[in-house]
């Protein structure tokens, strides 16, 4: 996960001093100064964001709005690169998607929300991963119709608040925040302050994240840390909530060789999407759909104790290497070792009982279902 | 009995000619919670340097080096089971591994605490 940068050339968000005042452990992750863990420890960090409410600085990922003339055409440009439907997209309405590579190999996942108001017709805002920035921008201004550009936000920071009573929390500043449903957003006032939050995240728990000025991100965390509900949350238990919630690193889980089925990330797809295709490496896809894909991102759950990480190999019970693990490490809820990888279709059932080799020895595995600790997302009841 | 000190934060306490092997409480706050320790049999030749142990924490795996030429004579089986005792305890009832002094000048280019202590303000 650490890049080989030096100290110096690293880039810091606008809630760097407040990392190093709140006694985090910095590291370097995608080109940024983070904290990987503050004092708690990660183990902690992790608990609490499922008990309570966790803060994490996530203004290292790439905020970036595609303009384009009418709410159409800048849906129309962003489906001939991804697999997902945008013109059906709501207004307030937010989506996970991939931009794809012309043999349907994932360049990056990333959110897609469009703006509820109608003063912002035509346009989308995406959230793409620090690591991929570059790649993915790149990529848009080559690919996108003339009427349709690029601009990349560089003056707002992005704070994620997740767990049982991140949104109460939040809404004690911004009480619009407890209006929205899972995978909407709006822009709303805290404590005065002009954001735009968006009922998703990372952790498989309910909560926020909060596109916010990078100048008022200091106070608003400062704010929120105030509550004795919330506390800051780290990188490494960043990671170890995703896993447990089956969700993809990108680089790790999911890269430009894996396509959506076999990533497992189908649910980015929708209908009218996989029937009619026109997004790059359809003829792939589409295959993969219709016949299953040779390999498939499963879930693992490790009978010991010893955790199996990314670049273990898979095997059939006393058989040969059939996958390799792409993360895996130690799930504090779950209270065991877990990890996720690919392996041929055929070995994909839940259940099937593999064998994950650690420093040459083999673990008993069996392929488990994701993700490994319930989500729970809020659902708004139907009225 | 006589406690040195590595480079890589282990603690070697000599009485006669067993040693017995540990990580430090520095050691300790880099890895954050550990989660898993594995441990060497009992009879295992371990050379200066060899690969001894491994203890994970929640985010990464570290190898534990042999501080010095030894036998493996008995690994703290308690770890197993109760892996966060290298948080609670790591200088003491967290102890890794006894092994046999097999080199004894190996002893002499070890830290005393005081010189560990001055070497862990410089990291």
């Amino acid at each position: 996960m650490a890049d080989a940068v030096a100290e110096s050339d690293l880039k810091q968000t606008p809630l760097y001093d407040l990392h190093v005042e709140l006694g985090a452990r910095m590291v370097p992750f995608a080109g940024y100064s983070m904290p990987v863990q503050y004092k708690a420890g990660i183990m902690a960090e992790h608990q609490h964001t499922r008990t309570k409410a966790g803060l994490f600085d996530v203004s290292h990922m790439g905020q970036a709005i595609l303009i384009g003339p009418d709410h159409e055409t800048t849906a129309r440009a962003l489906e001939a690169l991804t697999p997902s439907n945008f013109v059906e997209l709501g207004p307030g309405r937010q989506r996970y998607t991939v931009l794809l590579n012309g043999e349907g190999g994932i360049i990056d996942d990333l959110m897609v929300t469009r703006p509820v108001s109608q003063g912002d017709d035509g346009r989308l805002m995406l959230v793409v991963n620090a690591a991929r920035k570059d790649v993915d921008y790149a990529h848009l201004r080559e690919k996108l119709p003339e009427n349709v550009t690029l601009q990349v936000v560089e003056d707002r920071a992005l704070i994620a608040v997740q767990g049982p009573e991140a949104v109460a929390a939040v809404a004690a500043h911004a009480p619009k925040a407890a209006e929205l449903d899972f995978m909407s957003a709006a822009p709303m006032e805290f404590d005065g302050i002009g954001c735009h939050i968006a009922r998703a995240g990372y952790t498989g728990e309910d909560g926020v994240e909060m596109s916010v000025p990078a100048g008022a991100a200091e106070a608003i965390a400062r704010a929120l840390l105030a509550d004795d509900r919330v506390e800051p949350i780290g990188l490494g238990a960043r990671d170890s909530l995703r896993l447990e919630a089956g969700l993809c690193l990108y680089g790790h889980d999911i890269d430009e060789t894996t396509s959506p089925v076999e990533g497992a990330i189908t649910f980015c797809m929708q209908k009218r999407r996989r029937e009619e295709g026109g997004f790059p490496g359809d003829e792939r896809i589409q295959a993969e759909l219709k016949d299953g894909p040779g390999r498939v991102r499963v879930g693992l759950r490790l009978d010991g104790k010893a955790p199996a990480r990314e670049g273990a190999e898979i095997a059939l019970p006393d058989g040969p290497v059939i996958g390799t693990v792409t993360s895996g490490g130690f799930a504090p809820t779950v209270g065991a070792p877990i990890a996720m990888g690919y392996v041929p279709a055929d070995h994909a059932a839940t259940g099937t009982a593999l064998e994950l080799i650690v420093r040459g020895r083999r673990l008993p595995a069996a392929v488990a279902d994701t993700p490994f600790v319930p989500n729970r997302y809020y659902r708004k009841p139907k009225s | 009995m006589t406690t040195y000190f590595s480079k890589d934060h282990e603690w070697i306490a000599v009485d006669g000619d067993i040693a017995t092997v540990g990580i430090t409480t520095y050691a300790q706050e880099q890895l954050g919670d550990v989660v898993y320790v594995e441990l060497p049999e009992a009879g295992k030749a371990l050379s200066q340097g060899d690969e001894a142990a491994v203890v994970e924490s929640v985010k990464a795996a570290s190898e534990v080096y042999a501080p010095i030429d030894g036998e493996v004579v008995e690994a703290n089986d308690v770890l197993a089971d109760e892996p966060a005792k290298v948080n609670e305890d790591p200088q003491g009832a967290a102890w890794f591994m006894k092994m046999t002094v097999g080199n004894a000048d190996q002893l002499t280019a070890l830290m005393d605490e005081a010189a560990y202590k001055a070497y862990v303000e410089t990291l």
